[in-house]
């Protein structure tokens, strides 16, 4: 997807307070408090099962000959092989699905620089000075918020095609280091109005310009926010879909999106052992980031969104 | 005497110091915020108000990107609102799909982040999990997997055949594509569960002490403080789901291959769209769809607005 969704922001709060502060009234037994946290637990624990279950199932079955693929639904039955994952990453004439996982790379991690250095400068402006005009331009970025794509796609082709970028990379990542992507600024917007003032006017007293305290003072405390940006601009350009579909035709530089599309359409229902390999294969990059990015998002500072 | 006018120069002083670097800041901001903005203007020029306007001076022409647009006043709109029976469909199925996805995700984020806000330990880790769909939920690799769990021998009819029923291809059949493509949308429920945790979280418990004490049961408590105290959350929740919606994309275009099948029962707006600004070249006609779009969800979105007046609750703290 293109546009960024609710919540990702909203990682940001989730170290508030886990515990509430203890009622006035009397408790009832301990004991029945006990069983009923085991219980939340378990219903808990039956609601992750049952959600997350045709994942499991899926990696599962990847790891089966196709001739078992899906034949049953509970896992670790059946033979194991690792042939789904072999055939599916050996390059063929059309379609080698290691290179797809290096462009993806490559577009997430250009797009995620262009977001940090757009998204940061701009919500500092937005977020810290006072300029002329300021009002409005909020307004137009909240606009930008909640403007489909689909208005500007065809004229943004047609402009990429004439700039000579189709077949490129740059239509996917320029527009982020050209601050499009509203909700990042937003967040960032938010992020900045909730830092304390002190900091910057003292640095200010200390001689220190605009630039000073962004680069000193307000950058380093963004770090939720950074981190928050770049997990997130990374999982959507890796999802990303329809901007690959639109302007990447050669087959050398197919992100993972594509070559994955792609595989269905060589293989189609006669591998689907090697289609879930490769989509397991896919998506372990997505919750790696955001394994790795969540000691930062879960940091605790309540920004963004519904205040 | 002389003590105190000593303890006051350094005061004046500072005071002055800071009067003049606020004044010199006042000066040089707006110049100074402007370079900051730099890159958002270039974006807003180039990538989005540009193309916004080009847009709509496209939807006037028939374009084929190879030859000069041709203009054609409203024809495209005439075309798309009298003669395009797949346009009725794309609105339908896309209208169908919204009214499944936003309220099914509001509504199961909302009840599970009720069920997990009693502070019970590992909170953390269920949240993490929780948050995995959303993850993956726009992915190439689920809508693959989705087309398995509910094709004719997929997971869900071996669920079924569990209870000896024996389900079809739920996503082979007109009549309940779209619904498996909605379900994967409420999947994705996560983040915006995260979301009213975290607003759940900064209800002042005092409330429902002082509630308890006047006799309120539990379904009183959440309809007096829980829920009014959410609605600003839920409103801001609704607006960008709504928004996510209508841009889906890439599950029905990968489980339809393309096409919108079965019997267009999956052609939502944007990809229909897609097939006539870059399947047929019709740009002018995709321009004008876009328009619509924006148009229509204009609306929506002032509907929306216009009613928080009346169910939104600003409370008195900030």
């Amino acid at each position: 997807m293109t546009t960024p969704q609710p919540g990702m922001g909203q990682t940001v709060e989730v170290g508030v307070a886990e515990t509430k502060p203890s009622r006035l009234l009397p408790r009832r037994a301990s004991k029945s408090r006990a069983v009923q946290a085991i219980a939340r637990h378990a219903v808990t624990i039956a609601i992750v099962i049952i959600m997350l279950y045709p994942v499991i199932w899926m990696v599962d079955n990847s790891f089966k000959p196709n001739a078992f693929v899906g034949r049953t639904l509970l896992p670790l039955q059946g033979p194991f092989t690792l042939k789904n994952y072999i055939s599916g990453l050996t390059p063929r004439a059309s379609l080698n699905i290691g290179v797809s996982f290096l462009n993806s790379f490559i577009i997430g991690v250009l797009s995620v620089i262009g977001n940090l250095f757009a998204c940061s400068l701009v919500g500092y402006a937005f977020g810290r000075l006072e300029f002329a005009g300021k009002r409005i331009l909020f307004t137009i970025l909240i606009g930008m918020l909640l403007l489909p794509y689909q208005v500007t796609i065809v004229p943004q082709y047609i402009l990429f095609h004439q700039l000579g970028w189709l077949n490129t990379y740059l239509p996917l990542v320029v527009p982020k280091y050209l601050a499009t992507d509203a909700f990042f600024v937003y967040l960032m917007v938010q992020f900045v109005r909730g830092l304390p003032r002190d900091l910057d006017e003292a640095a200010r007293i200390d001689g220190c310009g605009d630039f000073g305290v962004f680069w000193r003072i307000i950058l380093p405390l963004l770090s939720p926010a950074i981190a928050t940006t770049a997990t997130f601009t990374f999982i959507h350009a890796w999802n990303d879909f329809l901007g690959p579909r639109l302007y990447i035709s050669d087959m050398n530089k197919y992100t993972v999106s594509q070559a994955l599309v792609q595989f269905i359409d060589s293989t189609g229902q006669s591998s689907v052992g090697g289609l879930f390999a490769m989509a397991t294969l896919s998506v372990i990059p997505l919750i790696g980031f955001f394994l790795a990015t969540q000691r930062w998002l879960t940091e605790g500072i309540a920004t963004t969104g519904f205040k | 005497m002389t003590v105190s006018a000593a303890a006051e120069t350094p005061t004046v002083d500072v005071g002055a110091a800071r009067a003049k670097v606020l004044q010199r800041r006042r000066r040089r901001s707006s110049f100074h915020a402007y370079l900051f903005l730099a890159p958002w203007f270039l974006g807003l020029i180039l990538i989005v108000g540009g193309p916004m306007i080009a847009s709509l001076a496209l939807s006037f022409t028939r374009y084929d990107l190879l030859s000069p647009p041709v203009f054609v006043g409203l024809d495209n709109y005439i075309a798309i609102f009298t003669a395009d029976p797949k346009f009725v469909k794309s609105v339908s199925a896309t209208t169908l799909y919204t009214i499944l996805a936003v309220p099914g995700i509001l509504i199961i984020s909302l009840l599970l982040a009720l069920f997990l806000n009693r502070g019970m330990r590992g909170t953390g880790v269920y949240r993490t999990l929780f948050y995995i769909p959303y993850l993956l939920g726009g992915s190439v690799a689920i809508s693959i997997l989705w087309l398995q769990v509910w094709g004719q021998h997929g997971m869900f009819n071996q669920v079924l055949s569990w209870f000896g029923v024996t389900g079809q291809s739920w996503i082979g059949s007109p009549n309940t594509a779209l619904y498996t493509v909605a379900i994967l949308a409420i999947w994705t429920f996560g983040s915006t569960m995260v979301i009213f945790l975290a607003g759940l979280r900064q209800i002042p418990q005092t409330y429902y002490e002082a509630a308890e004490i006047d006799g309120a049961g539990k379904w009183q408590q959440f309809w007096a403080i829980t829920f009014p105290n959410l609605t600003p959350i839920i409103f801001f929740n609704g607006l960008l789901t709504l928004v996510n919606a209508l841009q889906s994309f890439t599950p029905a275009y990968v489980i339809s291959g393309g096409t919108g099948s079965p019997a267009s029962s999956l052609l939502l707006y944007t990809v229909y769209l897609y097939q006539q600004g870059f399947v047929n070249f019709s740009m002018g006609y995709a321009s004008a769809m876009g328009w619509i779009l924006v148009l229509a969800l204009a609306v929506v979105a002032g509907l929306l607005f216009w009613s928080s007046k009346y169910w939104v609750f600003y409370g008195e703290d900030a």
